[in-house]
């Protein structure tokens, strides 16, 4: 998720006055920035913690939503979590290529993922402990993640930019899915409610936590801004987010857990309770309740699929060798 | 036995092995994969679905795809052994792909002339399916036949492991023999050249032998499976199960 992506951000850079202002010249004439294109190092570096991020979070988003797949309770839910679950790894894909574009590779990416030198979305250390939960992550956290990912769609760095047209097209499809899930148990027997009711009082507030901390508290953001990696702070998008998921709540007959939750005419948007920002910065730092789960079982697959890989190689290594000698 | 119950069986060796390949989505060795492993388990299960619930209007007791999928226990199950043989790892689940793509795309091709609409249907988007199925989970074998010693002792360990399970294939259950008869399914024993040819060139180019089966297991047409099946069964339909009578 982006503004947790650029937590920590290093924008500093060191290039001259003159080369500064040219590129920002081209930033505010809002002229897409392209891999060859000369950047400053700060502007580049931010980029690769970005979208690295971003795409890290999409593989390790798999995990949570994938717990469920095998125990969907019918064919078209079994389906369409399969199929979900492979958009996810989709857009790492697609978001890992947009990162090499920058210079670094997806093996280099994958090893600090790793070894927990590069961070994912907070939200994906929490369990999916039932299947409203699936819902509830199509609904709450796909949601949040596009009203981070519209603004991108404008980035400065082009091939970012056009990667996130396509991956909101997705996600906005699996927030629809998700919320029709919702949907399908608010409205169904008493233990279905049940269901979703809980899912929704135990991802609410680690869902609008995925926007980051509040702008007074967010460093970096201004250069951010500047460069437009970003275009909106952490609280606009935080209560856009609020304002359009209230009467989705409503309509469901679901109840937010935030009691001071309440509609505030002046400013024209809901206000909220506080937020607990030690449980933010405690997950965030990787003492998340799913955090050591989820690196692990991202290490055990790449630890074991380490023969495959290398096999490929040497088959392929093999075929040209055979080829040179045939020619 | 009667038509609907054949194309069960169908339904059920689709299921099965969707459900099998869908446990490798998120661990597989390489992104590519993580893409590939939930495509194909997409594809055998939407086979499945559009069988069970043609299976369930030829019945005509008013059960649809959930109620025969969710609502049968292992003795009920219906598909062959070959897949529900747990994943091990990636060279037995590529191996296992291969033999049931390269029988099922000559079945498919077969039932193309099938005498039922939704059964020809299938066939047409099926028979495509296991075309590159053959070509996905072949190239593998090669790669991991021909690659390094340890992928080449992995994949003959496979085959050894899998071979038994491949003569069912082209048996017929009273159930299929009445399809058949019926001109609905293509005589499962006729798909032997076609699926022999495959696993030849794709064996010939892996390095791999072709082995000798002393003894083809068999069970599944009649509800004798392996132990592995009851738990899969059990993680697959527990939700289902745990809510009687809820809508999903």
């Amino acid at each position: 998720m982006y503004s947790q992506g650029l937590i920590g951000a290093d924008g500093r850079t060191t290039e001259s006055e003159e080369f500064l202002a040219r590129f920002q010249a081209r930033i505010d004439a809002e002229e897409k920035i392209e891999p060859t294109d000369a950047m400053p190092e700060g502007y580049r570096r931010t980029l690769v913690r970005q979208i690295g991020q971003h795409a890290h979070s999409e593989i390790v988003g798999m995990l949570p939503e994938g717990n469920w797949i095998t125990r969907a309770p019918s064919l078209r839910r079994k389906a369409a979590l399969l199929a979900k679950v492979q958009d996810e790894g989709g857009h790492g894909l697609y978001l890992y290529c947009a990162a090499e574009t920058l210079g670094v590779s997806r093996e280099e990416m994958t090893e600090e993922l790793l070894t927990g030198k590069a961070k994912y979305s907070s939200i994906f250390n929490y369990p999916t402990l039932s299947w409203a939960d699936i819902g509830i992550i199509g609904w709450l956290v796909d949601g949040a993640a596009i009203m981070n990912q519209i603004p991108l769609c404008r980035c400065s760095y082009g091939p970012y930019a056009r990667a996130m047209i396509r991956v909101c097209k997705e996600e906005s499809f699996h927030q629809r899915q998700g919320y029709e899930l919702c949907m399908s148990l608010a409205f169904g027997t008493p233990e279905q409610k049940a269901m979703v009711q809980d899912a929704l009082n135990r991802w609410w507030w680690p869902s609008i936590m995925m926007f980051g901390p509040h702008d007074a508290d967010s460093q970096h953001s201004d250069q951010s801004m500047a460069w437009k990696i970003k275009r909106f702070s952490n609280d606009e998008l935080r209560q856009k987010f609020i304002d359009a998921t209230v009467p989705q709540a409503e309509y469901l007959g679901l109840t937010l857990p935030d009691p001071d939750l309440k509609w505030n005419e002046e400013k024209g948007g809901y206000d909220h309770g506080p937020i607990d920002w030690s449980e933010f910065w405690r997950v965030v730092k990787g003492q998340g309740p799913m955090a050591r789960d989820r690196i692990k079982a991202r290490k055990k697959a790449w630890d074991e699929g380490a023969w495959v890989r290398e096999a490929a190689l040497a088959h392929a290594e093999k075929r040209r060798a055979r080829k040179m000698a045939a020619e | 036995m009667a038509v609907w119950e054949a194309l069960v069986e169908l339904a059920d060796d689709h299921l099965v092995l969707g459900h099998r390949v869908s446990e490798w989505c998120g661990h597989a060795p390489m992104l590519e994969e993580d893409l590939a492993m939930p495509n194909m388990a997409l594809d055998v299960i939407g086979t499945a679905r559009t069988l069970y619930t043609r299976a369930g209007e030829l019945e005509g007791k008013g059960r649809d795809e959930d109620a025969i999928a969710y609502l049968r226990n292992e003795r009920e199950y219906r598909n062959c052994l070959l897949v529900e043989r747990p994943n091990e790892d990636f060279a037995h689940t590529m191996l296992r792909q291969l033999y049931f793509a390269a029988f099922m795309k000559a079945f498919w091709d077969a039932a193309l002339s099938s005498a039922d609409d939704v059964v020809r249907g299938v066939a047409g988007k099926a028979g495509k399916e296991m075309a590159y199925h053959i070509r996905h989970a072949g190239e593998w074998v090669i790669r991991l036949g021909d690659g390094t010693e340890q992928s080449a002792r992995r994949m003959r360990d496979a085959v050894e492991a899998l071979s038994i399970y491949v003569d069912e294939l082209f048996d017929s259950s009273d159930a299929a023999q009445a399809a058949e008869a019926a001109g609905v399914l293509p005589k499962r024993s006729e798909m032997r050249a076609a699926f022999d040819k495959v696993i030849g060139d794709v064996f010939s180019e892996a390095l791999l032998e072709l082995p000798a089966v002393p003894y083809g297991q068999r069970g599944g047409r009649s509800g004798q499976h392996g132990e592995g099946l009851g738990h899969m069964l059990a993680e697959m339909q527990s939700l289902h199960r745990a809510h009687p009578g809820a809508a999903w």
